[in-house]
C-alpha cells in the first residue's frame, strides 16, 4: 500500500515534466522596450494585431531605455522600441544599431501636487526646476538611465544646475515611470513623466489622481519614440529581417491609426509621427 | 483599506474566471519550480547523502561552506546567470536569456544547497545501532546503503517540499534572468513585483493569495504521501 502510494506521487510528478513543452518557434521576435509603452497597456493593445496581420509572435521585457539598448548591444534581444533620440545616435554610430525609425511621440510633464509648495505651475521647465531646489521640495527621480531619467539629467543641466544627485530632498527611485509616481504621490513631491504613462495612472486613480500636471508645453520636453533594428554585423544571431519587418509594421499606416486610437478616460496617449 | 478587500475578492475572480494572464502566470511558476526542484533534488540528494554518510577530513569545513551557501542571496544568483548565458557570456549561444530553462537554472543553484544540507543532517542523524544491526545480520554495503535511504525518506521530502517553498517564492533570480516576459516568462511573484509598481495593489494581493494556496496545495498533498 505504502509503495503504491509513493508510486503514484513519482508517476504523478514524471507526468509533469512531461507536461513541460519546449516551445521552439522559428518566427518568434525577442524586444526589449521601455516601461512607458508596456505600463500604459499600449503593447498590449498593439501586439496582436501585428502577430495576426504577420505571423511573428513577439516578446518583449520592459525595462529602461539605458538597459534595453545594452540589451541590444549585447545581442540578447532583436528589436528595440525606445525613447532618447541622442543615445539612440550614439548607438548606430558605435556600430550597434541599424536602422532607426520614429514612429510616436507624447510629451513630457512635470506632475505634482495640487497645492504646489515650490510654487512652479505655469512656469516654464528651467524656472520651475530652479524653484524646487532654492525651496528644497522633494523631487522624484527615476535614477536609473531610461529615456525619461536621461531627459531629466538633461533638463537640469539645461537649467544651469548640476544634477542634485546627493541633495535630500532629490530621491532616486531606480524603478519604472508608474511606480516612481506612486513614491511621489507617497512623498507629496515632483516628478517628470512622459503623459502617456501619466494618463495611465489618471485613470487608474478613476478621478482622483492627486498629482497634478503643473509644467508643459516646453519644446524641450518632446519625447519621441523610435524602433531601431540592431547591426547584423554585431548580432549576426539577431532576427534582423524579422525586426525589419516589426519596423515597417509600426510605420504602416494601420498602425499608425491604432496609435492614434489608443486613449485612456477619453485621452490620447501617444500621437504617431512616422514618415 | 478598501483595496486589501478588493484584491482577495479579485483573486477568487481571477481564478474561476480563468484569466489568461493569471493561469499563464501560475503555469510558468509550476513548470520553472518543478523542474528546479526535481534537478536540486537529483543533485544534492547523492551529494548530501555522501556527506552525512561517510567520515572524511575537512567535512566540518564542507558543512561551513554549505550553510553559507544556504544563505546566497537571489540576486547574486540572478547577475551570475546572467553574465553566463547574456549573448556575451561564456553561454551566449545556447540562447538561455529570458527564457524559463534559464531560470530554472539560476533555481537549481539557490535550491541545490538546501537539499543537499538537510539530505547531509538527516542521514547524520540515523541511528547507529541500525548500521550495527545490518552488519550483524550480515547485510552488504549495498544493502546497507539501501536500507538507510529508506529509513530517512520521509526527511527527503521535507528537503524537497523545503527546496520547492524557496524556489516557489524566489523573485530575483525570476525577474533577472526572465525579464518578466508576459504569457512566456512570468510568473506569479514578478507579476506581483510588477502589479505593485504599477500601483495596482488589489491585482497583487490576489495574485499573493494564488500563490500561498498552491503552497498550501503541494504541502498538503506531501503531507497525505507521509501519512500512508
Amino acid at each position: 500500500m505504502n509503495k503504491k502510494r509513493l508510486f503514484i506521487g513519482i508517476a504523478t510528478i514524471f507526468l509533469m515534466i512531461m507536461a513541460i513543452s519546449v516551445q521552439a518557434k522559428s518566427k518568434e521576435l525577442m524586444m526589449a522596450t521601455t516601461t512607458s509603452t508596456d505600463n500604459t497597456g499600449l503593447l498590449d493593445y498593439l501586439i496582436p494585431h501585428f502577430e495576426k496581420e504577420t505571423g511573428i509572435s513577439l516578446k518583449w521585457t520592459s525595462t529602461g531605455t539605458g538597459k534595453a539598448l545594452k540589451l541590444g548591444q549585447n545581442c540578447d534581444v532583436d528589436v528595440l522600441l525606445v525613447h532618447a533620440p541622442p543615445a539612440e545616435k550614439i548607438f548606430i554610430a558605435n556600430g550597434y544599431g541599424k536602422e532607426r525609425r520614429e514612429v510616436m511621440y507624447n510629451d513630457f510633464v512635470i506632475i505634482g501636487p495640487e497645492n504646489d509648495p515650490a510654487d512652479i505651475k505655469g512656469k516654464n521647465i528651467s524656472e520651475a526646476l530652479k524653484m524646487i531646489k532654492s525651496k528644497k521640495v522633494v523631487f522624484i527621480s527615476r535614477g536609473d538611465d531610461s529615456g525619461t531619467n536621461k531627459k531629466e539629467k538633461l533638463l537640469w543641466k539645461n537649467a544651469g544646475i548640476s544634477q542634485p544627485d546627493k541633495e535630500k530632498w532629490y530621491v532616486q527611485t531606480g524603478q519604472g515611470m508608474l511606480a516612481s509616481i506612486s513614491v511621489a504621490e507617497q512623498r507629496d513631491g515632483y516628478t517628470m513623466t512622459d503623459r502617456g504613462t501619466y494618463i495611465k495612472y489618471q485613470s487608474q486613480k478613476g478621478g482622483n489622481a492627486t498629482l497634478k500636471v503643473l509644467v508643459e508645453g516646453d519644446s524641450i520636453l518632446l519625447n519621441q519614440y523610435s524602433v531601431l533594428t540592431l547591426d547584423p554585423k554585431n548580432c549576426p544571431n539577431a532576427k534582423y529581417d524579422l525586426a525589419l519587418k516589426f519596423s515597417g509594421w509600426m510605420a504602416s499606416p494601420n498602425a499608425q491609426n491604432l496609435i492614434k486610437d489608443f486613449r485612456l478616460i477619453g485621452k490620447k496617449l501617444f500621437i504617431p509621427n512616422a514618415k | 483599506m478598501d483595496f486589501i478587500v478588493a484584491g482577495f475578492i479579485k483573486a477568487i475572480e481571477l481564478l474561476i474566471s480563468g484569466d489568461y494572464s493569471t493561469w499563464t502566470a501560475v503555469l510558468a511558476t509550476l513548470k520553472v519550480s518543478t523542474i528546479s526542484m526535481l534537478l536540486s533534488v537529483g543533485a544534492g540528494l547523492p551529494c548530501g547523502f555522501l556527506i552525512g554518510y561517510f567520515d572524511f577530513k575537512g567535512k566540518k569545513h564542507l558543512r561551513t561552506i554549505l550553510d553559507t551557501l544556504l544563505a546566497l542571496p537571489t540576486v547574486f544568483i540572478g547577475l551570475a546567470v546572467y553574465a553566463f548565458i547574456s549573448r556575451q557570456g561564456p553561454l551566449g549561444e545556447l540562447g538561455l536569456l529570458f527564457t524559463l530553462t534559464g531560470i530554472a537554472i539560476g533555481q537549481t543553484i539557490l535550491a541545490f544547497p538546501i537539499v543537499t544540507a538537510i539530505t547531509a543532517s538527516i542521514v547524520e542523524n540515523i541511528d547507529q545501532d541500525l548500521k550495527l544491526t545490518l552488519v550483524s545480520l550480515g547485510a552488504g554495503k549495498r544493502n546497507i546503503i539501501a536500507t538507510c535511504l529508506w529509513e530517512v525518506r520521509y526527511g527527503i521530502l521535507t528537503a524537497a517540499v523545503t527546496a520547492y517553498g524557496r524556489v516557489l517564492t524566489e523573485v530575483g533570480i525570476s525577474m533577472m534572468v526572465g525579464g518578466n516576459i508576459k504569457y512566456h516568462t512570468r510568473t506569479i511573484t514578478t507579476a506581483i513585483a510588477l502589479e505593485t509598481n504599477k500601483g495596482m495593489f488589489a491585482d497583487g494581493i490576489a495574485l499573493g493569495v494564488v500563490l500561498i494556496t498552491i503552497a498550501f496545495i503541494v504541502n498538503l498533498s506531501l503531507s497525505f504521501l507521509r501519512k500512508q
